[in-house]
């Protein structure tokens, strides 16, 4: 007889359900059964109309992020053996986004800024290609790799209670993708950034809560870049003080 | 975008963590405990401390250990209360805690002119 695990499940059809409820479901047990694998298993088994997104199940295209017992996790990344014993998996969409359906949550808040940001290499001039690349040591790598490694899952965005009272906030993952240009050797568009990061919606509505690096499946440590960001803002806050006192107005 | 004026509170919350961080150990075991356990002659340590009161430097280095912890954690209280959900009106907030802390400082700074 195989073990059966149960997993609740949000649904959330707008054109049928006034507000998301549960549904229980059991899934056959496995020391190797991701979360992904039990919604699939759902999915193609036992309920074809369950919406969920995901695409590459190796925790690198950023599509499946859920809350898993209200927490934000990958469901790729995250498995039913560290749950058993603790009573049925509660899974449902994440935190702080509309839900489009079922799991699926509508991300456009997110995306909008992190396109705010800029995230590809500024130059002043574009030297052409047949000048080569752009050279870089690996020390210079090292100063903002960390920050390269977001996968744009939006689980720190879930994370966090400032996004979740003013969704304006840049959010965790945008403000590390700006820190992971801003520190990068061959991007010169750091001045175009800081007017973001300068703003209230920018790293100033952070309160240093932390629990967006907490949940980062990648280790971007996105508390960190923001803080980072505001020792930036400061420097540069204090550096156009110093302009307007000269004359050179630009507040 | 508007430029925010948060670096400011920021900076003085900064500032007045590291002092902190640094100076505080330092100066409860000078103020309140050396002067009982080790000096043994309690006026002694009271003239010593009266004498840094007296000089210039003294004064500022005492009023910048009490100015900036007072930003420090008002700065704190009011982002706490943000966070825990206690919110007031954002302006009168921040009167009291900004101006309270620096009113404080003002009042401290007072005193120390006068000492
Ligand atoms: S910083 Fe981490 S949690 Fe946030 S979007 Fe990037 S990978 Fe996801
Ligand atoms: S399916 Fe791609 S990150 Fe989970």
């Amino acid at each position: 007889m195989t073990d059966k695990v149960t997993v609740r499940v949000q649904r959330y059809r707008p054109e049928e359900d006034a507000a998301p409820w549960e549904q229980s479901f059991e899934v056959p047990y496995s020391e190797d059964l991701s979360i992904l694998d039990a919604l699939n298993q759902i999915k193609d088994q036992q309920d074809p109309t369950l919406s969920h997104r995901w695409s590459c199940r190796m925790a690198i295209c950023g599509s499946c992020g859920v809350m898993v017992n209200n927490e934000p996790r990958l469901a790729c990344k995250t498995f039913l053996r560290d749950y058993r014993d603790r009573g049925p998996v509660q899974v449902r969409a994440l935190d702080n986004f509309p839900i489009e359906r079922d799991l699926v949550s509508d991300i456009s808040g997110l995306v909008e800024h992190l396109e705010t940001v800029q995230p590809w290499l500024i130059r002043a001039r574009e030297s052409p290609v047949g000048e080569g690349a752009y050279l870089q040591t690996p020390e210079q790598m090292q100063r903002y790799a960390a920050f390269g490694q977001c996968i744009n899952c939006g689980l720190c965005y879930a994370a966090c209670p400032q996004f979740g009272r003013d969704p304006a906030f840049l959010g965790p993952g945008a403000l590390a993708l700006a820190q992971r240009y801003n520190l990068d050797s061959r991007d010169e568009g750091a001045a175009q950034r800081m007017q973001w990061l300068n703003a209230d919606v920018g790293v100033w509505s952070c309160t240093f809560v932390g629990y967006c690096s907490e949940v980062c499946p990648k280790d971007v440590d996105p508390a960190a870049a923001i803080n980072r960001g505001k020792v930036a803002s400061d420097l540069n806050y204090a550096v156009n003080l110093f302009n307007i006192l000269r004359g050179k107005d630009n507040a | 975008m508007r430029r925010s004026h948060e670096p400011i509170a920021w900076s003085l919350f900064g500032a007045g963590g590291m002092l902190l961080a640094f100076f505080g150990p330092g100066l409860v075991l000078t103020t309140a405990l050396l002067p009982w356990l080790a000096a043994g002659d309690p006026q002694a340590a009271h003239a010593a401390i009266g004498a840094l009161l007296a000089h210039p430097l003294g004064k500022v280095l005492v009023l910048a250990c009490i100015a900036l912890p007072l930003f420090h954690t008002l700065h704190r209280i009011y982002h706490g209360l943000h966070d825990l959900h206690l919110q007031a009106p954002r302006l009168p907030m921040q009167l009291l805690c900004y101006g309270g802390a620096t009113l404080l400082s003002a009042i401290s700074a007072w005193w120390l002119l006068l000492v």
